[in-house]
């Protein structure tokens, strides 16, 4: 496993990333770094393959070329698996955390189980640690008095609040957002977005996020990525990007949603 | 009005005053008011005292019946055993049927497709001499240690032949079981960096779990009633089960009428009686699946404007 030197800065790095769903070509080379600490928001038209770049980020998506590399640990794309690379994409995926826009907590754990489940079963740490790492996340995501509670017996906020908690407790240097406000009633959109700006700027965590929530973007977002037919047409800090985008798509999708 | 809206039929004009309903028509009021579940328990008499009279019309003879009762019972210690062994095995053949039919591996692909078709493309009977009497022949073929381990003794044989049948048609209700778990319960796990066991012991399983108890239920009562089919392969008299029990001092006396309905009433107790358990158990796995079973802060919520 090639640990690459002059990249302590960076926790996530996409090189020539490319992703094919047949003769459709959704990701046409995409480079992309997330140094430490950053929020990065990807936007654009849906089918623009943001979310795709995301999901091939910890390979729920297997590029079809390129390289992604994460906390040091570099992955290719393309090609069959060897047991090996299937153990290296796991150590990857350990080390980066996702948040659905579907939530898929498991539904047959309560949300004190939800939030274990990574630690316990897949980093083996012993329980009584895990259990208590896992109330301080429930707390810290404003639901202390839920942790017993099935993810059937809480609300769609509540349900993507403890999914956030989860991932957290793995303690990942990457969190991924896929679209984690998109199934939300608008009235609980809040209560999520509230717990990711938090997490941006209370812990510093390393995030890149796919949202429509351009508010929360102007407001947290270290840099915006603007996708367009599986390119990365345009990025910049938030004010200058939707304060002054350069290239006509961007605009006309900024008018279109603000 | 005489004729409805729509097809015209003609309707019964109104009762004139003084009108007589007529005997059917006061039969029908009268029905209408006895209660449905009154109804079912008279056809259930009517069916049982008809069955009764055909019963005393073959000089049925009750008292033999109560005398022998005891001894057909105590097969149901062998029944329940053959098919509990034979279940668990079922369930193991079962859970690696449909992984493997599931898998990218062609070697278990190919082998539990070969399981699944020959075992459901045979019959059961067949496989029961198959395994009982074709085995030890390979085993003196193969020489020494082999006929040993290849002879079987018949209720060995008849757990290994009910497993492996029941445990080919299980196979497509694992699978759909398993299948029924959503994708994204997949990607959650994966996502966390679970292994391909970790998430099918911790995740996938679990929840298919619950779409695979009814049906296995069900296979489970009818292999209870399958396990008559081990007596044909004739065992010592401890060891039999009900139906072989029944035969035997049915033949005797030439009781088989009453021996039969003795067996008969066992298997139809235990089916029942297993029938109540599964239904508590479906209940218990519904707990994280409906709103409020195990919630106690719910609870407390849905109290809480009262208080």
């Amino acid at each position: 496993m090639s640990v690459s030197e002059a990249t302590d800065w960076l926790d996530l790095r996409v090189e020539g990333l490319k992703k094919s769903f047949g003769s459709h070509e959704v990701l046409r080379g995409i480079d992309l770094s997330v140094g430490k600490g950053e929020v990065v928001v990807l936007f654009g038209r849906s089918g623009s393959g943001k979310s795709t770049l995301l999901r091939c980020v910890n390979f729920l998506e297997e590029p079809t070329a390129g390289v992604i590399e994460v906390a040091g640990i570099r992955v290719e794309g393309g090609g069959l698996r060897t047991k090996a690379q299937r153990e290296r994409i796991r150590q990857l995926r350990i080390r980066t955390g996702m948040v659905f826009q579907e939530f898929n907590l498991f539904p047959h754990r309560t949300a004190l189980e939800n939030v274990m489940e990574g630690p316990l079963t897949v980093l083996h740490k012993p329980r009584r640690e895990v259990e208590a790492t896992a109330r301080e996340l429930l707390a810290m995501v404003g639901l202390p008095d839920k942790a017993d509670h099935f993810p059937i017996q809480l609300s769609g906020g509540q349900q993507q609040r403890v999914a956030i908690a989860r991932a957290l407790a793995m303690n990942p240097r990457v969190m991924l957002f896929d679209e984690p406000t998109s199934a939300l009633d608008p009235e609980l959109i809040g209560e999520v977005l509230s717990v990711m700006r938090r997490l941006a700027t209370e812990l510093h965590m390393t995030m890149l996020v796919v949202t429509h929530e351009m508010g929360f973007a102007r407001e947290v977002a270290s840099r915006m990525v603007f996708m367009y037919e599986g390119e990365i047409i345009e990025e910049g800090p938030p004010a200058q990007v939707l304060g002054d985008p350069q290239r006509p798509e961007t605009r006309r999708f900024l008018e279109a949603v603000l | 009005m005489t004729t409805n809206g729509g097809g015209g039929a003609p309707v019964a004009p109104p009762p004139a005053p003084g009108y007589q309903p007529g005997r059917r028509e006061r039969l029908e009021l009268y029905s209408a008011h006895v209660p449905f579940t009154l109804k079912l328990v008279a056809v259930w008499a009517v069916i049982l005292a008809i069955l009764a009279s055909l019963f005393a019309i073959a000089d049925f003879d009750t008292a033999w019946m109560l005398d022998h009762a005891e001894f057909i019972a105590r097969g149901i210690t062998w029944t329940i055993v053959i098919a509990v062994f034979a279940i668990v095995l079922a369930c193991i053949l079962a859970l690696l049927g449909a992984l493997g039919r599931l898998s990218r591996n062609a070697v278990a692909v190919g082998v539990t497709g070969f399981y699944t078709s020959f075992f459901r493309g045979t019959p059961l009977i067949v496989q029961l001499f198959l395994i009982y009497l074709a085995l030890p022949q390979i085993g003196l073929a193969l020489g020494d240690p082999w006929l040993d381990i290849l002879t079987l003794d018949v209720l060995t044989a008849g757990v290994i032949a009910l497993g492996l049948n029941y445990g080919a048609y299980m196979t497509e209700i694992f699978r759909a079981g398993i299948q029924s778990v959503g994708h994204g319960q997949s990607e959650a796990a994966e996502a966390l960096g679970m292994t391909y066991r970790q998430k099918m012991r911790r995740v996938v399983i679990p929840q298919a779990v619950r779409v695979i108890i009814p049906p296995t239920g069900n296979e489970f009562i009818a292999m209870l009633k399958d396990t008559a089919l081990v007596s044909f392969l004739g065992v010592s008299i401890e060891r039999m089960e009900i139906f072989r029990r029944a035969q035997l001092v049915g033949k005797a006396d030439f009781r088989n009428l009453e021996a039969l309905i003795v067996a008969a009433l066992i298997y139809w107790g235990l089916t029942t009686v297993f029938q109540y358990f599964q239904l508590r158990l479906e209940r218990r796995l519904s707990k994280g699946y409906v709103r409020g079973t195990a919630g106690v802060a719910v609870a407390g919520e849905r109290a809480a404007p009262a208080g």
